[in-house]
């Protein structure tokens, strides 16, 4: 499906996103309460089917934090972004693991290094940190490694 | 701020006799443990010899690369990338290479994509080399690793005269290649491919073939085609259950999509599938380097790209097929000589996250047999 089809079908869905194809794929910018109808809705919709999560990450841009998914469809080989802004004192986001389970150890690494808490997940734990880290996200921009034997 | 050691300390989360979960034990594989390929940790809980759960812990050799490339510029970053998937050290290259080449928007001399090519395939072959000499050392034939090595080594000489390096090449830049290819180049590849295709029939008369090695692969580590892409499985692992998601034949890449080669695609979805496709992949492999070892075209190596390179404000992402799967690099740009935030899709991390589900209600003893057909690679798993 080309980017006006699926502009179409995702505001048929959704009439609050907003789009951006400033970028190589159509960006959709959605609020983070409506996130889980709708990632329901992109993976079994039969005409859009985005069944392939391939990248979730977090960015961390000081004033707020803006989750990023990246789907793609093994049917339609279409491509979409999928950005969400977070608060950034208490961010927190549905989970979509039961949806795509990769998202399992993605989330469980953003809400890590970037602390960000996905209502609902099944298991959300430290994964990559020891257990018992205490202190700051690492990932966040205002971390400072209380170590910092070599400053890049 | 050293690392705890994670084996069980708190006896309270031990089940008591008859309850739900009597007679489970709990096991540690690793974080030191030859079947492990690097320092992963795993907490199995066993019912008998049966595997009831399989709980990875990451964090080994976490070196937080993402961090790191942060404050290094566009030139310097690419060195780290080596470092992750070290045995598709030239494909990571690649695909920065790629991905800031797709911001500047710069064209790349056809010599350099020809040569690019033919190194990540040499990359590919020697990465599955080792992958099938180790898996069948895991399964505790020893004489299989030496046949690999035997091959590996070939490329590897090659790779050490023209780059330079043996493991971490750095050889593939933005807008081009480092420097130019060595003069033997051509000779040694095709050298090397004579030498592999007398050879490769071998390792199918020693491993495929044997019925042993059949009796511990076939049926083993299940996984369904729907299941594979639910867990974002990609590359040889999720192409043994049949989905077809070869980046190179799906969003070819610096002319892939002019060379001949088939998807290797198999049905079974067991660790047998999951084998046979690596094996077949290297031959594609080879095939793709036959086609263009003789029509290196003349010309510079390199396009002429600034010292210091400023990446346009914007998103850009850029995927590749890497020996295990789906390599991809994310940067976020501001407008500065360094990006502002990196994230790299590593294939490992992913199919490391469907063993759990692969491994239940199978043997301790076959373990082993899937964690070798997925192919894992910690450093590229924790970056």
């Amino acid at each position: 499906m080309q980017n006006e089809e699926l502009k179409t079908r995702i505001t048929e869905l959704l009439p609050t996103a907003t789009f951006d194809e400033s970028g190589e794929w159509l960006n959709i910018m959605i609020a983070p309460q409506d996130w889980l109808l709708f990632a329901t809705n992109f993976r079994n919709e039969t005409n859009l089917f985005f069944d392939h999560l391939f990248c979730l990450t977090c960015i961390d841009w000081k004033t707020h934090l803006c989750m990023v998914y990246h789907l793609s469809s093994t049917k339609f080989r279409h491509n979409i972004v999928v950005k969400s802004i977070l608060d950034n004192t208490n961010p927190a986001i549905e989970t979509v693991s039961h949806i795509w389970q990769t998202a399992n150890f993605h989330e469980r690494e953003v809400y890590e290094m970037f602390g960000v808490n996905f209502l609902n997940h099944p298991d959300l734990r430290l994964l990559i940190l020891p257990d018992g880290w205490e202190g700051k996200n690492p990932m966040r921009k205002d971390f400072e490694d209380p170590i910092n034997m070599i400053r890049l | 701020m050293f690392r705890e050691t994670e084996i069980i300390k708190d006896f309270s989360s031990i089940p008591p006799l008859g309850g739900e979960g009597a007679g489970d034990m709990i096991i540690n594989v690793g974080p030191q443990h030859p079947a492990t390929h690097g320092v992963l940790h795993l907490v199995i809980t066993l019912n008998g010899e049966t595997i009831k759960k399989v709980e990875p812990h990451l964090g080994f050799i976490h070196r937080s690369i993402e961090k790191m490339c942060e404050s290094l510029s566009y030139r310097q970053f690419i060195y780290v990338t080596s470092r992750m998937d070290y045995l598709s050290s030239h494909i990571n290259n690649h695909a920065c290479a790629l991905c800031v080449e797709k911001g500047l928007q710069v064209e790349v001399p056809s010599r350099a994509k020809v040569v690019r090519i033919i190194l990540d395939e040499l990359t590919r072959i020697a990465s599955h080399e080792l992958w099938w000499g180790a898996m069948a050392m895991d399964l505790g034939a020893l004489t299989p690793f030496f046949y690999a090595f035997r091959e590996r080594e070939a490329i590897n000489d090659i790779m050490e005269q023209t780059c330079g390096a043996r493991l971490t090449m750095n050889y593939i830049v933005p807008g081009g290649l480092m420097q130019d290819i060595h003069p033997e180049f051509q000779n040694k590849v095709k050298e090397f491919i004579t030498l592999f295709k007398s050879k490769v029939d071998e390792y199918d008369e020693l491993v495929t073939g044997n019925i042993i090695f059949q009796n511990r692969m076939k049926g083993v580590g299940f996984i369904s085609a729907e299941d594979a892409i639910s867990f974002g499985m990609t590359g040889p692992a999720a192409r043994g259950s049949g989905v077809a998601c070869d980046i190179r034949k799906l969003y070819p890449y610096d002319g892939y999509d002019e060379v001949v080669f088939d998807e290797v695609l198999e049905a079974g979805g067991d660790s047998f599938s999951r084998y046979m496709v690596r094996i077949r992949e290297m031959k594609q492999s080879v095939r793709i380097i036959e086609q263009l070892i003789d029509i290196i075209p003349e010309g510079d190596f390199q396009a002429k790209t600034k010292a210091v390179i400023k990446l346009p404000k914007g998103e850009f992402y850029q995927r590749v097929e890497t020996a295990r799967g789906e390599f991809g690099i994310y940067i976020v740009s501001e407008g500065g000589t360094t990006p502002y935030r990196i994230k790299f899709r590593s294939p490992g991390f992913s199919n490391l996250s469907a063993l759990d589900h692969m491994a239940r209600g199978e043997k301790l003893g076959d373990l082993v047999a899937m964690m070798g057909t997925l192919d894992l690679v910690i450093p590229d798993i924790d970056r």
